[in-house]
């Protein structure tokens, strides 16, 4: 039993990040109907300059404090993500209004090899650490209900808050402020959006810099614990059943589609995978995400299409 | 009730449209008088949906020039046609579904929010001021529009008649100086179109506000409206008061059909 809720609560923290990729693709579909190929490359860009300011910094001070280095690198990582929303803005989204979902794709598919081009240009192409004191080491909790009780991974516990107080944050922006309401507003509808005077452009830029803000925890979280080089990337990868599952368009949806899919890999991997000789935590997200599409083709939470005829 | 109908506020001349090969309008004048209740009537597809949406900013017109209190009008978008004070509703309802009603009638306001967008965005001080005295004006539009039993309602499950009000409503909580309506009866029932015309009387009655308005129904249009264009196959074939529009031999024909 003991090993059992390990295992699940494994699964809740690594679902917690998936969320959190999740919620990058949800943010920017739900506001501009694009789906952002790119949110996996936004990660290690945001990732990448973290690190490399991060240790720029601390080479500045002097090696002093390595809490406001990473404080700099954040608010320095924070820019390089809203000059990225700002390009993609200007030199694409802004050329490609209306045009069809599928074209837009593709160019996401585009911002996906220059932002990992550039990036690597830039900041260099070696594996590099993230470190922003998080504690390695595991805790024994539980002692008395379990046998041997439940070992929990600091470092997960602390990345799963951090993502569920982002969530949360977010949740509070998008219902209760003004700018929140011009968002969903122009999420629902482009063309009326527009002519009550919410501007699409700066729109465009706010949610493309609150997805790279999104991608950029997220990539402090994913690089502190792996490093930072250029798998983290494929994280985009891992979580796409999580969007699939939870629905495109549903905040909620990206963060239990997350949980689902996390906890699904490792007891999948723990349980079903001996049996077929291991190795399934890889495609089980997928199939996870199929059986749900069966009975659910909008996701979890998505909208349902209902056409009147 | 002394509406009092003031100077052209807005003054279009030989507006041309092309899409491609296809003439949407062609040359094209007319002018519009503060205060008043304008109507673009016309047949299915003669180009009244381009004309507001011209006049809207979604459309340039390709020749033609546009004069807004005297100055001429640059090449605009639709939401800068919103900052100089044009509202519009859409023929197919175009509201924010997911969203309340009041959250709807709110993105009107989006306009006269002045707080900074970072206050906004992190909800603090004086943007939540404003967004209390927003709220306030938006509720005086509810309470006008009849609508206060749904105002937490999404906008998505009310019928068609009350979404038609929400619409007009959140273009109304823009305060606008010109007000475009595009079929604002359309697919109502007699009722409906009551309340409506209603509204729409009220709406210029009280607030002053000017009041362009599209309908290929002429009954109702002839009722509410102070002058009255016409248009077919993109070019105008009348404009005047509603009876001298009514008496004219090539309205009657585009109407009716050369056979009668």
């Amino acid at each position: 039993m003991g090993f059992f809720i390990e295992t699940l609560i494994g699964g809740l923290m690594a679902g917690m990040l998936y969320s959190l990729v999740a919620l990058g693709f949800v943010l920017i579909f739900k506001s501009s109907g694009v789906f952002n190929f790119a949110q996996g490359a936004m990660v290690l860009f945001a990732a990448l300059a973290m690190a490399r300011f991060s240790e720029w910094a601390n080479h500045a001070l002097g090696g002093d404090s390595l809490l406001l280095a990473n404080l700099i690198a954040f608010v320095g990582a924070g820019l390089a993500m809203l000059f990225v929303a700002w390009a993609v803005e200007r030199f694409v989204l802004r050329k490609l209004v209306n045009q069809e979902g599928a074209t837009l794709l593709m160019v996401t598919l585009g911002i996906t090899y220059v932002l990992e081009g550039v990036g690597q240009t830039i900041f260099g192409s070696e594996i590099y650490n993230i470190d922003v004191g998080m504690p390695k080491e595991p805790v024994m909790m539980l002692e008395s209900m379990f046998e041997g009780g439940i070992l929990i991974n600091k470092e997960d516990f602390i990345a799963a808050l951090i993502a569920a107080v982002l969530v949360g944050l977010l949740t509070l922006f998008f219902q209760k402020t003004p700018v929140g309401r011009a968002l969903r507003a122009v999420a629902d509808d482009h063309q009326a959006a527009q002519s009550i005077g919410i501007p699409l452009n700066r729109i465009w830029v706010i949610v493309w810099l609150v997805a790279g803000i999104v991608a950029l925890v997220a990539g402090i979280i994913w690089g502190s614990k792996l490093g930072v080089q250029f798998s983290l990337a494929t994280v985009a990868l891992r979580a796409l059943p999580v969007v699939i599952l939870g629905g495109l368009t549903s905040v909620p949806g990206a963060i239990v589609g997350g949980l689902i899919i996390g906890v699904g890999e490792k007891l999948s991997e723990v349980y079903i995978g001996p049996m077929v000789g291991g190795g399934i935590e890889i495609w089980f997200a997928y199939v996870l995400a199929l059986v749900f599409l069966l009975f659910r083709p909008q996701g979890l939470f998505g909208e349902k299409i209902i056409n009147r005829v | 009730m002394s509406r009092k109908i003031g100077d052209v506020i807005l003054d279009l001349q030989n507006i041309s449209l092309r899409f491609g090969g296809v003439k949407a309008l062609t040359d094209i004048s007319f002018n519009i008088r503060e205060h008043e209740v304008r109507a673009i009537i016309g047949p299915n597809g003669a180009g009244k949906s381009s004309m507001l949406n011209v006049i809207n900013g979604v459309y340039h017109p390709q020749d033609g020039k546009i004069f807004y209190r005297g100055v001429e009008r640059k090449k605009m978008e639709p939401h800068m046609a919103a900052s100089t004070g044009i509202a519009r509703t859409f023929q197919n309802i175009a509201l924010f579904k997911g969203m309340s009603v009041l959250d709807n009638i709110m993105t009107g306001r989006t306009l006269k929010m002045k707080s900074n967008m970072l206050l906004q965005a992190l909800w603090l001080g004086p943007a939540q001021k404003e967004e209390i005295e927003h709220r306030r004006k938006v509720e005086e539009i509810i309470d006008f529009l009849e609508i206060q039993h749904i105002r937490k309602t999404p906008v998505g499950r009310l019928p068609y008649g009350l979404q038609k009000r929400v619409d007009l409503g959140r273009a109304l909580a823009m305060e606008p100086q010109i007000l475009l309506l595009d079929e604002p009866m359309a697919g109502m029932n007699v009722e409906e179109k009551q309340d409506m015309c209603r509204f729409i009387l009220d709406v210029n009655d009280q607030f002053g506000t000017t009041i362009v308005l599209i309908e290929h129904d002429m009954g109702v249009v002839m009722d509410i409206s102070d002058r009255v264009v016409v248009l077919d196959y993109g070019k105008k074939i009348g404009d005047g008061l509603p009876d001298e529009v009514r008496a004219s031999p090539e309205v009657i024909k585009a109407y009716l059909g050369a056979g009668h």
